[in-house]
């Protein structure tokens, strides 16, 4: 077991494009840590580094406080859990964990004990004569997961080992994975697109996106104090709202109406070169119906009136879909993110507002309603470069605050 | 109604397939029969033998000159299938599996090879073979064998050696295998069908050769079946060379039949994998 | 499976080495990135030394057999080189060339053979498509018209000849008694006839084989669309399918003519040349073997190969083809 660091490590291919830049990474000894971003964000190439199965073009990476740089992956020992599992498909399920092993020059004895403990833990004792061929998708799954566990190495990495479950088998999986680590307790980096997946998963999450790394923290800050627009925009499902802002008059004007803006932001948006059109992002659970909140939360947000486009009852809570007028906020930041969730030339409906009410809601499609958002939960970005003007000292507390 | 059609359409693509079988048989099943017909009915022209006999194999098996050309056959073509299928496995996985430079040139000059035409060495290896004390000997047949079946090798092996998961060599590196090892123990079981598949290729490629057997050999130390085949012609020691000519044909031919009957599918995916990808 | 990601990133680190080694100088900033430190990882030159390594034995073979000979092919056809006549061996330049391009038999022979080359591989892609459909899409008895089809392409070509030169003998052929009192293999154009007849049918399964790999390239569903949007058969054959094996097509045409181009087996036991029926592989062999004549044989070797090399070049720049593995390792 041991602590991964990362120090300014970069890749780039020969052709000039930059695939991971300069990043800065320090996994603590046991910790659970998830790269996550949209395709083409260099986390598989930065876990792939780490592997050794792709060399380094500059920077260091220390595992245990040794450089590794130009070691090969046999000699750094770590197990890896690739997506397509990579089973071999001419070993039964034994030889495939005890492969490593093998390799290891262990004696038989130390194997088998070993193979059949890992069996065990991953529940794989039936099926230890079988060929991967013979085995069901989350089958497979496991037998890679003990072929990286049998052999006790210093870290694992995986590389979006569940993306090939369907949705049911990956939830279920997904504890296993989590329950697997924190019974081992070795140092995990764990790769993965589905922002689920890593809000669920890890102690730390890294977000990456073009080669750089975002912003590293525990799910929930990320999801509370998102640094900038791409985190705020990659973390949460459904996704936050963006609206345009513009500063006018100490005031904000949005869709939604003014919304007012404390000392501090103001202070900030008097520069000469501060941005006279912001992004207002806000998240639905951050909306209510109006007729449901009590005075005093009231206080604490501001009201608004928009058409019902579509009502979703999700049995818990409904989602809403309101149509508000005025333009679609823009920025590259925006734009990424659309086109990794494949709508980046579809707009659909329009400007579109999603919200989460409580169950209990009377809103029908159709109809004008009054809807409550939270002013200490919304965030303003820079549209120019994505950061978050509500963040203070490393918290976000809304626009009201001082 | 649509019974009708489909029916029609079995019958039509039916009688397509009988035109083939007919047309890719019967110049086999001739010579066949001419190799089990007497000497007496041999020149009657009837596509079946009116009167069955094995005497032409018993001839045949009875000489030296084509007992010996058998075993030059078997053994030379074993011999440089299996330095082929070798030499090309490794060269196939260097070029499916890493990256170093020259790789296009290698490839390139193994294109050039499979479009060499063959008689233009005839002549500086027939010199260079009497020369170094080759010529007449197997060796001296099993190399240009080597040299013309490592295209076919090269090419069909690249093709299968793509096919086996690349994250499964990844993988093996991860559990501790070196290169080699990951070669050893991951890849090679599974290229096994692909290398069978090869060595058939290139065993009937070298089974075939006429050019070279005939100019790089001059007595049976060397002689390969189908040039001996062609001096039976003018042996004199059968009266009427026919029979036995047509019995050794049909020996010679009785491999290549048990392969394609055996192996027809792997055959078939190793032609086209290799035109088509390699 | 990571079919996507993985093979991508090989691609790129395949094309990598190639960019690194010729455009190392446009980009300066690279290169200084990577002074002072080893330019290659432990890993990357292991990597570099196993290729090599692993294709040195093949890349010697291959060219100790050909290029040496060839190179060596040019030497004697300079001489003059009668193995009957060893003391009058001399350095002749290029008095062996004026004498084949003079001479008429060699002139013959070249007609022979392009004739041939000609005339079979026109036939066999026509054959070649027929049966490659046919056995891509048959209905019935797929196995037995695949495995029937392979026999000729597997077969001695020197025991098909055989077959064919007793069919087409008066008395003993089936063939020949369909046509009374004739000889064809005495006569010049119905031997040429017969011997192209050997060819085809050897032949045409490999070109077969290889239309197949071209069109199992073509999506079912570009079929079924180009159906329903209205094509027939013909207009799906044309329109559809031929374009998407366009690629096949070429390769397998550039390796059947080529192939062809070195016709020799059958010649030799159809006919042995007589009748002005010799190739130009029958007639370097001729002169070689029967006449000892290491120098106008080694002549007739090189213009033939210089003959190969044209027609090969003359593809590669008329359709672009070459492609058969030129770009192996990059293309997928």
């Amino acid at each position: 077991m041991a602590d991964i660091v990362l120090d300014k490590v970069s890749k780039k291919f020969p052709d000039g494009t930059t695939a991971v830049r300069d990043v800065d990474l320090e996994i603590a000894d046991g910790e659970f840590v998830i790269l996550v971003g949209p395709s083409g964000c260099g986390k598989s190439t930065t876990l792939n580094m780490i592997a050794g199965l792709e060399d380094i073009s500059s920077g260091e990476l220390r595992i245990g406080g040794q450089r590794v740089n130009d070691k090969a992956p046999r000699d750094r020992d770590i197990a890896m859990v690739f997506q397509s599992y990579a089973l071999y498909p001419n070993m039964t399920v034994r030889e495939n964990m005890a492969f490593p092993l093998r390799l290891a020059k262990l004696d038989k004895e130390t194997i088998n004990q070993k193979v059949d403990q890992a069996a065990k833990v991953l529940e794989l004792t039936p099926l230890l004569d079988r060929k991967p061929a013979n085995l069901s998708g989350g089958q497979r799954q496991r037998v890679a997961m003990g072929r990286a566990i049998v052999r006790q190495p210093k870290a694992f990495l995986m590389d979006e080992p569940l993306s090939n479950l369907d949705a049911k088998l990956r939830v279920q999986m997904r504890t296993v994975v989590s329950r697997l680590q924190k019974q081992l307790g070795t140092t995990t980096v764990y790769v993965t697109h589905d922002q689920t997946e890593a809000m669920t998963l890890g102690d730390r999450v890294v977000i990456m996106r073009g080669g750089a790394v975002q912003q590293v923290g525990p799910p929930q800050e990320l999801y509370d104090h998102p640094n900038n627009l791409f985190v705020a925009g990659f973390i949460g499902s459904p996704s936050m709202n963006f609206l345009t802002a513009k500063v006018e008059e100490g005031t904000l004007r949005t869709a939604l109406g003014d919304v007012p803006i404390g000392d501090r932001i103001r202070r900030e948006l008097e520069g000469a070169d501060a941005p006279r059109e912001l992004i207002l992002g806000i998240r639905p659970e951050h909306f209510e119906d109006a007729e449901l909140v009590d005075d005093d939360t009231r206080r604490r947000g501001m009201e608004f009136t928009a058409p019902v486009d579509i009502v979703e009852s999700m049995g818990s809570d409904k989602y809403v879909y309101l149509s508000v007028e005025g333009e679609r906020a823009t920025s590259a930041e925006l734009e990424e993110l659309a086109a990794d969730a494949g709508a980046a030339d579809f707009s659909g409906a329009g400007s579109n507002l999603v919200t989460r009410l409580s169950a209990e809601s009377t809103v029908t499609e159709g109809e004008d309603r009054r809807v409550w958002f939270n002013l200490e939960k919304i965030h303003l970005f820079d549209p120019s470069d994505g950061r978050n003007l509500t963040l203070h000292e490393g918290r976000a507390a809304g626009t009201f605050a001082d | 109604m649509a019974d009708t059609t489909a029916t029609r359409a079995k019958v039509r693509w039916g009688l397509l397939d009988v035109a083939v079988v007919v047309f890719a048989l019967t110049p086999v099943l001739w010579i066949m029969s001419l190799s089990f017909k007497t000497p007496a009915t041999l020149t009657d022209g009837k596509f079946i033998p009116r009167e069955w006999t094995l005497e032409n194999y018993r001839t045949i098996f009875a000489t030296d000159q084509f007992v010996r050309a058998l075993i030059n056959s078997i053994g030379i073509a074993l011999i440089a299938t299996t330095i082929a299928v070798v030499l090309g496995a490794m060269a196939a996985y260097a070029i499916s599996r890493l990256d170093f430079p020259g790789k296009r040139l290698l490839i390139g000059v193994s294109l050039l090879i499979a479009m060499f035409p063959q008689v233009s060495l005839v002549s500086p290896l027939f010199e260079i073979e009497r020369q170094l004390g080759l010529f007449d000997t197997w060796p001296g047949l099993i190399l240009p064998y080597i040299t013309f079946a490592l295209p076919l090798a090269i090419y069909t092996l690249s093709a299968f050696f793509k096919q086996i998961p690349w994250d499964l060599e990844k993988a093996a590196k991860m559990d501790g295998a070196t290169q080699g090892q990951a070669f050893r123990r991951v890849i090679a079981p599974l290229a096994a069908p692909g290398l069978f598949t090869t060595a058939i290729l290139v065993f009937i490629f070298c089974w075939n050769d006429f050019l070279f057997a005939i100019s790089l050999t001059s007595t049976e130390r060397s002689r390969t079946v189908p040039v001996a085949l062609s001096f039976f012609t003018g042996a004199s020691q059968f009266e009427d060379p026919t029979g036995a000519i047509c019995a050794a044909a049909v020996v010679i031919t009785v491999p290549i039949i048990l392969f394609v009957l055996f192996f027809q599918r792997r055959i078939v995916s190793g032609l086209t994998s290799g035109a088509v990808k390699g | 499976m990571s079919v996507n990601s993985t093979p991508a990133g090989a691609d790129v680190a395949a094309d990598g080495t190639d960019t690194r080694n010729g455009g190392h100088a446009a980009v300066p900033a690279q290169r200084n990135n990577r002074r002072g430190k080893p330019p290659l990882s432990e890993n990357k030159r292991a990597e570099r030394r196993l290729g090599w390594l692993l294709c040195a034995p093949a890349a010697f073979v291959m060219l100790a057999v050909t290029a040496y000979p060839i190179l060596y092919s040019v030497w004697l056809s300079l001489q003059r080189y009668d193995l009957r006549f060893p003391a009058e061996r001399e350095f002749i330049g290029l008095q062996n060339y004026a004498t084949v391009l003079s001479n008429e038999f060699w002139w013959t022979a070249f007609g022979v053979t392009m004739l041939i080359t000609v005339v079979t591989v026109a036939v066999e892609l026509v054959l070649g498509m027929g049966l490659a459909l046919i056995m891509h899409r048959t209905l019935v008895g797929r196995g037995i018209v695949r495995t029937s089809a392979l026999i000729p392409y597997g077969i001695v070509t020197v025991v098909a000849a055989f077959s064919w030169r007793y069919a087409w003998t008066p008395g003993t052929g089936y063939l020949a008694n369909l046509f009374a009192d004739s000889a064809p293999l005495t006569e010049r154009a119905s031997s040429l006839a017969i011997i192209m007849l050997a060819e085809i049918w050897k032949t045409t399964p490999f070109m077969a084989l290889l239309l197949m790999a071209g069109l199992a390239l073509v999506p079912e569903d570009l079929l079924k669309a180009a159906s329903t949007d209205g094509a027939t058969a013909w207009q799906r054959f044309t329109k559809v399918m031929l374009p998407v094996m366009k690629p096949a097509i070429l390769v397998a045409l550039l390796f059947r003519t080529l192939d062809a181009f070195r016709v020799f087996d059958n010649i030799y036991v159809l006919t042995s040349g007589a009748n002005e029926t010799s190739s130009v592989s029958m007639i370097a062999y001729n002169n070689l073997i029967r006449g000892l004549n290491l120098g106008i044989g080694s002549t007739m070797s090189v213009l033939i190969f210089i003959t190969v090399a044209i027609i090969a070049f003359v593809f590669v720049k008329l359709f672009g083809t070459a492609a058969p593995g030129s770009d192996d390792g990059e293309r997928r």
